[in-house]
C-alpha cells in the first residue's frame, strides 16, 4: 500500500483511540476525586450519626437519611407520572396519529425536552405551587408532590422520543400479522408492537428516571428543602430535600476541607452509586432481551 | 351456493405515492380451487390480495375504485366490519412471522383475540388447524416449546395452522415458500392440496413452476394490469397472449 496513506490510517486510528481513552480517563478522575474527598467523612462521623434522621449541619447534626428519602420520594412520583404519559404518548405518535400529526408532535416533544430546567422550577413556583395549595388546601404549594409533578414532566419528554423510537423499529410484518388475524388496534398494540418494543420501551423508562434523579434546579426551586424523613404517603404533601439540591444549596458556603465539606461529598458519592445501579439495571435489561431477540431471529 | 366465492369489478388503487398499482382489474375467485396470482415483481398482486381482507386500510392510499364482493357484499364498503373480515379471509406472509410464544400459544393466539377462553375448544381447534397443515405430527409432542426454534419450513407451516384455526373461508398466501427448501416446499404445497377442498385459497407463487404446479386457475398480472386469466392447464400450456407466454418461457424484459 502506498506509504502516506498506511501513515494516515496509522494517525486517526490513533486519535480516536486517544479520544476514547481520555473520556474514560475523566470519569475515572472525578470518581476518584468524589472517593477522595468523600470518604473521609466515613472516619470523621460516626455511621450511626450519618444514617441519623436530621440533617442539621450547623449543629453537626449529618444523618443523610432525609435527603435520600427525599429523592426517592420525589424521583418515584416523577416516575409515577412520566411512565404512563411518555408511553401513553409516544404510543399514540408512534401507532394511532394521522402522518401530519405526528409531524407536529415529534418536534414539539423534542423541544419540550430542551426547556431548561430553571425555566420549568420558574413556572413551578409561579404557577404550579400556588395553584396546588389552594386546591388541595396545603400550608405550602412546596411539597415533594410539586417537585414530582415538575420533575415527571421533565422526564417525560426522554421517555416519550426514546420510547417512540423503539416502537418505530418494530417490523411493520409483525403489525399486519397481528391485523390480519383480527386483531383490533389496541390489542395489536398491547400484545404485539408493546411486547416487541419491551427492551427499548424499559430504556426510554430508565433514562427517564435517571434524568428525574439527577434534577437539581427545579427541585431546589420548588420542593422547599425542609430536611425531613419521607417515608409517609403524606410526606407527599409537605416539603422535602433531595440530596443534588443540598449539595447545590451548601456547597457554595462550606470551608474546605472541614467535616461538612465531606459528608457533602460523601452525598455525592451515594448518588452516583444510585444513578450506578439504574444504569446497570437498565443495561442487564436491554441486554438479556437483546440475547433473547437473537434466539428467535437465528 | 354460487361456484363464484369472490367477485372482483373493475378494481383500480393508487398509492399516495401516485404508483397506480391495479388497473381496472375485474376476475371471479372460485371456491374449492387454488387461484394462483402471477407475474413479474411489481405487478400488483401483493396489492390485490391486501384489499381482499382489507390490509391495505393501514397504508396510505390516494384513490381506490371498484368492487370487491365476497358472498355477494361488497367488503370495500366504509360499513364493512374488518376484524370480522380478517377472520373470514385469513392471510400467510411470505416471511413466516411467528411471535415469540410457544407453538401452542402461536396456534390460539388469534381464537384468543377472538376471545374464546374455553380450554379444550382451543386445544380442540389446535390439533385440527395442525393436522390441517400437516404439521401436527412434528410438533405434537413438543407444543410449549417456542416456536421461533423450529425450521423455518415449519415455521411457514405453523403461520397456516394459525390462520386455519380461526375457521376462515378464505386463505390468501402471498409467496408463502419464498424463504424455503424444496421439500418443505412440498409439504406446503401438498398440504394446499388438501386444503382446497374446504377453503377458497388464492395464492401467489413464488415461481412460474409453483404456479404451474398448483394452479386450478392462473390470473397473469402485468403493472398492474390483468393480461390473462383461466384455468391453470391450458394457461401454462397454450397461453392467449403473446405477453403471458414470453413471461412463462421466461423470455421477459
Ligand atoms: N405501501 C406502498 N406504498 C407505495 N407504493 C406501493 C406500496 N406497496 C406497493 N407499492 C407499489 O405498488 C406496485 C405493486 O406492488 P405489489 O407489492 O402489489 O407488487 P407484487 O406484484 O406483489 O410484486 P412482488 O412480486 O415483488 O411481490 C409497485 O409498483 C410498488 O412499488
Ligand atoms: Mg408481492
Amino acid at each position: 500500500m502506498d506509504k502516506s496513506l498506511t501513515w494516515r490510517e496509522f494517525v486517526i486510528t490513533r486519535l480516536i483511540q486517544a479520544c476514547c481513552y481520555s473520556a474514560i480517563l475523566f470519569v475515572l478522575l472525578i470518581f476518584f476525586f468524589l472517593l477522595r474527598e468523600g470518604l473521609p467523612a466515613l472516619a470523621e462521623v460516626e455511621l450511626e450519626s450519618l444514617s441519623n434522621i436530621r440533617w442539621y449541619p450547623i449543629e453537626e447534626y449529618f444523618g443523610i437519611l432525609p435527603l435520600i428519602s427525599g429523592s426517592l420520594i420525589i424521583t418515584l412520583g416523577a416516575a409515577l407520572i412520566a411512565v404512563p404519559f411518555g408511553i401513553g404518548t409516544a404510543v399514540y405518535i408512534s401507532e394511532i396519529a394521522p402522518r401530519w400529526m405526528r409531524e407536529i408532535l415529534k418536534p414539539l416533544v423534542e423541544l419540550l425536552g430542551g426547556l431548561p430546567s430553571v425555566v420549568l422550577g420558574f413556572l413551578g413556583i409561579l404557577i404550579v405551587s400556588p395553584y396546588l395549595r389552594t386546591l388541595l388546601d396545603l400550608p405550602t404549594g412546596l411539597t415533594a408532590f410539586t417537585g414530582s409533578l415538575l420533575l415527571g414532566g421533565i422526564a417525560v419528554p426522554t421517555v416519550v422520543s426514546v420510547a417512540e423510537d423503539a416502537l418505530d423499529a418494530v417490523p411493520r410484518a409483525y403489525r399486519e400479522g397481528a391485523w390480519a388475524l383480527g386483531a383490533t388496534r389496541w390489542q395489536t398494540i398491547w400484545r404485539v408492537t408493546l411486547p416487541a418494543a419491551r427492551s427499548g420501551v424499559l430504556t426510554a423508562v430508565m433514562l427517564g428516571v435517571g434524568r428525574a434523579i439527577g434534577e437539581t434546579m427545579t427541585v431546589m426551586m420548588v420542593t422547599g428543602n425542609a430536611p425531613v424523613l419521607a417515608v409517609r404517603l403524606a410526606s407527599l404533601f409537605s416539603p422535602v430535600r433531595t440530596m443534588t439540591a443540598t449539595i447545590a444549596a451548601e456547597m457554595g458556603e462550606v470551608a474546605n476541607g472541614s467535616v461538612h465539606y465531606h459528608v457533602l461529598f460523601f452525598i455525592g458519592m451515594v448518588l452516583f452509586l444510585i444513578s450506578l445501579g439504574v444504569n446497570i439495571a437498565a443495561s442487564s435489561v436491554v441486554f438479556r432481551a437483546k440475547k433473547r431477540a437473537e434466539r428467535i431471529l437465528s | 351456493m354460487a361456484a363464484n366465492k369472490v367477485v372482483i369489478q373493475d378494481l383500480t388503487l393508487q398509492y399516495s405515492d401516485g404508483t397506480e398499482s391495479l388497473r381496472g382489474v375485474s376476475m371471479e375467485i372460485r371456491r374449492n380451487a387454488v387461484t394462483v396470482l402471477f407475474g413479474p415483481a411489481g405487478g400488483g398482486k401483493s396489492t390485490l390480495l391486501r384489499c381482499l381482507n382489507r390490509l391495505n386500510d393501514l397504508t396510505e392510499i390516494k384513490a381506490s375504485s371498484g368492487k370487491v364482493l365476497i358472498d355477494g357484499e361488497n367488503v370495500l364498503d366504509p360499513k364493512t366490519d374488518v376484524i370480522v373480515l380478517r377472520r373470514k379471509v385469513g392471510m400467510v406472509f411470505a416471511r413466516p412471522v411467528v411471535l415469540p410464544l410457544s407453538i401452542r400459544e402461536n396456534i390460539v393466539y388469534g381464537l384468543e383475540l377472538a376471545g374464546e377462553k374455553r380450554k379444550s375448544q382451543l386445544d380442540q381447534a389446535m390439533e385440527r388447524s395442525l393436522k390441517l397443515a400437516a404439521i401436527w405430527d412434528e410438533v405434537k409432542d413438543r407444543l410449549d416449546d417456542p416456536a421461533a426454534a423450529l425450521s423455518g419450513g415449519q415455521q411457514q407451516r405453523v403461520c397456516l395452522a394459525r390462520v386455519l384455526a380461526l375457521q376462515p373461508e378464505i386463505i390468501l398466501l402471498d409467496e408463502p415458500t419464498s424463504g424455503l427448501d424444496p421439500i418443505s416446499t412440498g409439504k406446503v404445497e401438498a398440504a394446499l392440496q388438501e386444503l382446497k377442498k374446504e377453503y377458497t385459497i388464492v395464492l401467489v407463487p413464488h415461481s412460474v413452476q409453483q404456479a404451474a404446479r398448483t394452479a386450478d386457475y392462473a390470473a397473469f398480472f402485468l403493472q398492474g394490469e390483468l393480461i390473462e386469466y383461466g384455468e391453470g392447464k391450458t394457461m401454462f400450456t397454450t397461453p392467449k397472449q403473446q405477453r403471458t407466454e414470453d413471461y412463462i418461457m421466461g423470455r421477459f424484459g
